[in-house]
């Protein structure tokens, strides 16, 4: 027989997307939708950039971070300034290793005077949990909350015109990007986040866990006269990739530094707190990235993919692997990010990109590859 | 899941259908709607070249995935749909129709008694649990 599996947990919207039809797949333990009957990830795709999608991610991970040194713990955790964030706002940060590498990438909420949210990804959970432990002092306690909390995002240029149909108790013209406020969604209480993980406009909603399916069924209510579409993980990852937003175990991993990742700009290496990896990432930024992650379209007709062969030259050696890459539904080319040596990263410059075992032209690009108007 | 009476299958999803000595290739209803949107072909074997049974002919491609087309019987290619460049969404749209891959002439027409009848692949699928 073959080898018993552990069980997936479930989404507390499980019963609403298999009522849609929805392609469930496994996926860091969960059992998600990867795309939606009579949709597919072309159309949800297409809703997000033209309308609006509503995406289930409350497989993500939550934790509850509060006591008069949380900000000072968390600050020694990650290389962004927690310092600096105003209760309501927010802030996207890697979590670094002793090596300048990236254990995980996660957003921290300020939502009180000493206390603060810190958002993870669902297949780094556990371990971002065992990491923080491991280097926590006095002073605040860390609450795993993730099944508590679930996590609806809406995302596309209709998002909030829908949203703003169903919430109450919010400030909308106060809500920047970034920013967060405690309101009720479909009448439940929900954090409400400009946020997204797209390239569009949009907000993420952090509700109870008992709450996920009365916001679902009000969002779709409310947004079915803008054409909201349910989308999946599919529809997720191809927007993200347009929007050049690296993905943990892709892009970024424990031998990556955000400084050669192109997300430097979360590295406050001037915040007055020293943080796990400081001296390496100051060491990098003054030699230089060794590597640097760019951005690059096919020339040649194939679709490239994580793992696959990146070289400089049509017959010369490998040199990384692709680390993200999709035929883009927007752009309609062949999209893909990897890793190249610092004096190759240059917009212009070609790359080869082996796919079985043929070598296809590519050129290095600006990114994101999208952006919204 | 549309599975048309007079095709032969492989358990790899493929389809055949039988002109004299030749048959003509795709994927079946259930390969494609299990892909999702295609959005390229890369087929891999061209016009005159012979192939053997079990040998990879090319790769189908939706955004999310990709899966390896399987030669059903050994022959020789003698069509290749080039138009699927153009409009990958066909094998989508008509997996049995427009969306045909290759056509191989066959070297051993014993090979078709290795084929799924339409049935005996109702039966695979519903079995697998697909």
């Amino acid at each position: 027989m073959s080898n018993p599996q552990e069980p997936l947990q479930k989404s507390p919207l499980d019963a609403r997307h298999r009522a849609l039809g929805a392609k469930m797949v496994p996926f860091a333990g969960w059992s998600m939708p990867v795309t939606y009957e009579g949709l597919g990830v072309m159309a949800e795709h297409e809703a997000v950039r033209t309308r609006a999608g509503l995406f289930d991610v409350s497989h993500m991970g939550e934790f509850l971070v509060e006591g008069p040194h949380a900000g000072a713990i968390l600050d020694r955790l990650v290389p962004n300034d927690v310092s600096r964030l105003a209760i309501g706002d927010a802030l996207y940060t890697p979590i670094c290793n002793e090596h300048g590498g990236i254990v995980d990438d996660c957003l921290i909420y300020r939502t009180g005077e000493t206390r603060f949210m810190v958002v993870v990804n669902a297949s780094n959970a556990k371990k971002d949990f065992e990491w923080f432990s491991a280097h926590w002092s006095e002073g605040a306690t860390l609450v795993d909350i993730s099944s508590a909390t679930a996590l609806i995002a809406i995302q596309g240029p209709r998002a909030l015109g829908i949203a703003k149909r169903v919430t109450q108790g919010v400030n909308f013209e106060a809500l920047r990007s970034f920013t967060h406020q405690e309101g009720t969604v479909a009448g439940k209480v929900a954090r409400v986040s400009r946020t997204g993980y797209t390239g569009e406009d949009g907000l993420e909603l952090y509700l109870g866990w008992n709450d996920a399916e009365a916001v679902w069924d009000g969002l779709r209510e409310a947004g079915s006269i803008d054409g909201l579409a349910p989308a999946g993980l599919g529809a997720r990852d191809s927007t993200r990739l347009e929007a050049r937003l690296p993905l943990y175990g892709n892009d970024i991993d424990d031998h990556t530094s955000p400084l050669a990742a192109g997300i430097g700009w979360t590295v406050k290496l001037q915040k007055s707190s020293d943080f796990i990896g400081k001296a390496p990432l100051v060491k990098e930024k003054a030699e230089g990235s060794a590597t640097k992650l760019v951005g690059f379209v096919l020339r040649d007709p194939g679709i490239p993919r994580h793992g696959y062969p990146v070289a400089l030259s049509p017959d010369g050696p490998a040199v990384s692997v692709v680390t993200s890459g999709t035929k883009s539904p927007t752009l309609g080319e062949s999209i893909g990010l990897c890793y190249v040596p610092a004096a190759h990263a240059t917009v212009g410059e070609k790359l080869w990109v082996e796919i079985r075992q043929r070598r296809l032209v590519g050129e290095i690009v600006p990114t994101p590859f999208y952006k919204r108007k | 899941m549309n599975i048309p009476s007079e095709l032969k299958f492989t358990k790899e999803h493929e389809w055949v259908r039988v002109e004299n000595n030749k048959v003509v290739v795709g994927i079946s209803d259930h390969a494609q709607h299990e892909l999702g949107d295609i959005v390229f072909l890369d087929i891999q074997k061209k016009v005159g070249e012979v192939v053997k049974k079990g040998q990879t002919v090319g790769t189908v491609e939706s955004v999310k995935t990709l899966s390896d087309v399987y030669a059903p019987v050994s022959g020789t290619i003698v069509r290749v749909n080039a138009g699927l460049a153009d409009s990958p969404a066909s094998v989508n749209e008509e997996p049995y129709g427009g969306g045909w891959l290759v056509e191989i002439e066959l070297s051993d027409a014993a090979e078709l008694t290795t084929l799924l009848t339409a049935e005996q692949y109702q039966e695979y699928l519903k079995a697998s649990d697909h």
